[in-house]
């Protein structure tokens, strides 16, 4: 991280409050993220790291707060709104599209008008078409072009290659952010170990990446910064290293030694 | 005791026509173009054969009509995952449409046909419109309010002739042209969907009855999508609804009877659900089977519900799933 990153805030968070009845889910948490950074967000269960996703991502409507986006007020922005400007999300729970074949779920993201306008979608100059581009990306993610996965139905595919489609519907859309939701979880080591490259690669490509885990080894291999959550107020930021000796985040992870 | 399972193996002519290949010889050809060839002769020639039987000609052209209703009604289901229970509701708006532009506009039947349908599917998306955020059973049981609360809304102001309905709605100019004109359609409409469904923007709006969250992340508005699906579904109803009322040169509130709404889900339910030409056959089998049943009188919804019960328990996968499975595939018992 340079000096000058400070000046790259790509998107903004300020004082996102959400409440669910009597539940306060999110309590002014603000944030900053700048521009080609990876962004990790720990913290334990229920502390409301999904929650806040949904909030920046226009799923849900937050009570009080500010989204800016490169300047731009996005808060109150239908979800696929925000998508189009650059904004998209993997899901912690995976649902591919299950009734088509792998390659035919990045149909749906090459449609979009996101992708129509960039051209994104227009692999292989004038005669390109959508399939081309689809098995193009998922080969870049992982899937052999030559093998039967990518021609399978999205719903027997094994976990690991679920996660990954989550990952090529995101790219496919040509994004500035991804938010991914625990896209480690679930995957064994050997998985984690290829998913890792791929991470690292996006980041090359200038997305910026906010990571929600709880593979924290993981996470901290790649994450430039670290935030952490606790029943929904932020309880630390800064470098993992920071994070992790924070004595706030290990009560909130290890339970309080006063108690 | 030993165990037994089914094994199922691709026919070598299936597993060559998937690809270029097919056209390298007329029996591949033929396997291809058969089944579909079938239906489309099979459908053309059949007013023909009604010179024998004058009676079915009524009974076959409603029956085309059913069949587009469950086209529609399986595309909404299977594709887009909105259960539609206002059939009956496209079916009267496109009806009630044509006989007003026939009668008091005084527009030629080549033009209140298409007019109706046109109209009358924008007009129908836009009334559904708001209940699109509904999901599921939700979305069935408001859709199911649609037809009647417009047939209490023509009684109660007593517009649109009321009870009596709108009559001397011009007729065909022949009786052909009253046969191909619904069978034309619908032959148009069946593989126009097939071929719709499997384009790009056919597959977002299977998209979107798979995951509509992540249809929404990736920059698409669902509520768009729904409502192009909706237009579709109420613009192939409502030309359904347009024929009627020429047909029986009349627009009355039976138009929005239940029949409209129910019928087509008894089809899909028959012919197999998510196929399409499934819905079609579907009601080519209960729409005669429950004219031919008149004959028992009363007895005959007995006979239909156990018609259909033995349908849902012996072939609960539908007709066209089962006949496709045999066409594409060996089946045999394997030692396990």
């Amino acid at each position: 991280m340079g000096k000058g990153m400070k000046d790259n805030i790509i998107i903004s968070i300020k004082g996102i409050t959400k409440s669910f009845g009597g539940l306060k889910a999110l309590m002014d948490v603000s944030f900053d993220v700048y521009e080609g950074e990876i962004y990790g967000i720990i913290g334990p269960n229920g502390s409301g790291k999904t929650t806040l996703i949904n909030c920046i991502t226009g799923f849900i409507r937050p009570d009080s707060g500010h989204v800016s986006f490169r300047g731009h007020d996005i808060t109150h922005m239908p979800p696929h709104r925000i998508a189009h400007m650059g904004i998209t999300r993997t899901f912690q729970i995976m649902r591919p599209y299950y009734s088509l074949p792998a390659f035919k779920n990045l149909i749906v993201p090459l449609w979009s008008p996101r992708a129509r306008k960039t051209g994104g979608w227009r692999g292989g100059g004038k005669h390109g078409d959508r399939d081309t581009v689809a098995v193009d990306i998922l080969e870049e993610i992982g899937f052999e072009r030559d093998s039967r996965v990518p021609y399978k139905l999205a719903s027997t595919l094994p976990t690991g290659y679920q996660k990954r489609l989550e990952l090529a519907r995101c790219i496919a859309l040509r994004p500035e952010i991804i938010f991914c939701d625990e896209v480690f979880s679930g995957l064994s080591m050997s998985e984690i170990a290829s998913m890792l490259p791929l991470i690292e690669k996006l980041k090359m490509d200038g997305i910026t990446l906010i990571m929600v885990e709880h593979r924290l080894r993981e996470l901290f291999r790649v994450a430039d910064r670290v935030m952490a959550l606790n029943f929904g107020e932020k309880i630390a930021e800064g470098y993992y290293s920071e994070v992790i000796e924070d004595k706030r985040v290990k009560e909130a992870y290890l339970g309080s030694e006063e108690v | 005791m030993e165990m037994m399972r089914k094994e199922r193996i691709d026919r070598g002519i299936k597993v060559r026509t998937e690809g270029i290949y097919a056209i390298s010889s007329y029996r591949e050809i033929l396997y291809l173009m058969g089944p579909r060839l079938l239906l489309i002769v099979g459908v053309l020639v059949l007013p023909l054969f009604l010179e024998l039987a004058p009676y079915w000609k009524r009974v076959v052209n409603i029956m085309f009509v059913y069949s587009l209703l469950a086209l529609a009604f399986d595309f909404l289901a299977n594709y887009v995952g909105l259960v539609c229970l206002g059939g009956a509701f496209f079916v009267g708006v496109g009806g009630y449409l044509s006989a007003i532009f026939n009668v008091y506009l005084h527009l030629p039947i080549y033009l209140s046909i298409p007019l109706a349908t046109i109209l009358g599917a924008f007009f129908c998306t836009l009334t559904v419109m708001p209940c699109l955020p509904l999901r599921g059973v939700y979305f069935a049981i408001v859709t199911l309010m649609y037809p009647l609360l417009a047939t209490r809304v023509i009684e109660a102001l007593n517009i649109l002739g009321g009870t009596n309905g709108i009559t001397g709605v011009d007729s065909f100019p022949h009786e052909y042209v009253e046969h191909y004109a619904i069978i034309v359609f619908m032959l148009l409409f069946l593989f126009g969907m097939r071929r719709f469904v499997n384009q790009d923007i056919g597959l977002v709006i299977r998209g979107v009855k798979d995951n509509d969250q992540a249809v929404r992340a990736s920059g698409i508005s669902v509520t768009y999508m729904k409502t192009l699906a909706v237009f579709i579904a109420s613009f192939m109803c409502c030309f359904g609804g347009a024929y009627i009322a020429h047909l029986y040169m009349w627009a009355g509130l039976s138009l929005f009877a239940l029949d409209f709404s129910i019928i087509p889900i008894a089809s899909v339910v028959i012919g197999g659900g998510g196929t399409l030409v499934g819905a079609v056959i579907g009601s080519f089998i209960l729409v005669p089977l429950s004219e031919f049943l008149r004959f028992f009188g009363t007895f005959r919804i007995v006979i239909y519900c156990a018609a259909l019960t033995g349908f849902i328990v012996l072939k609960s996968e539908g007709l066209m799933v089962y006949l496709q499975r045999k066409y594409h595939q060996f089946e045999r018992w394997v030692r396990v």
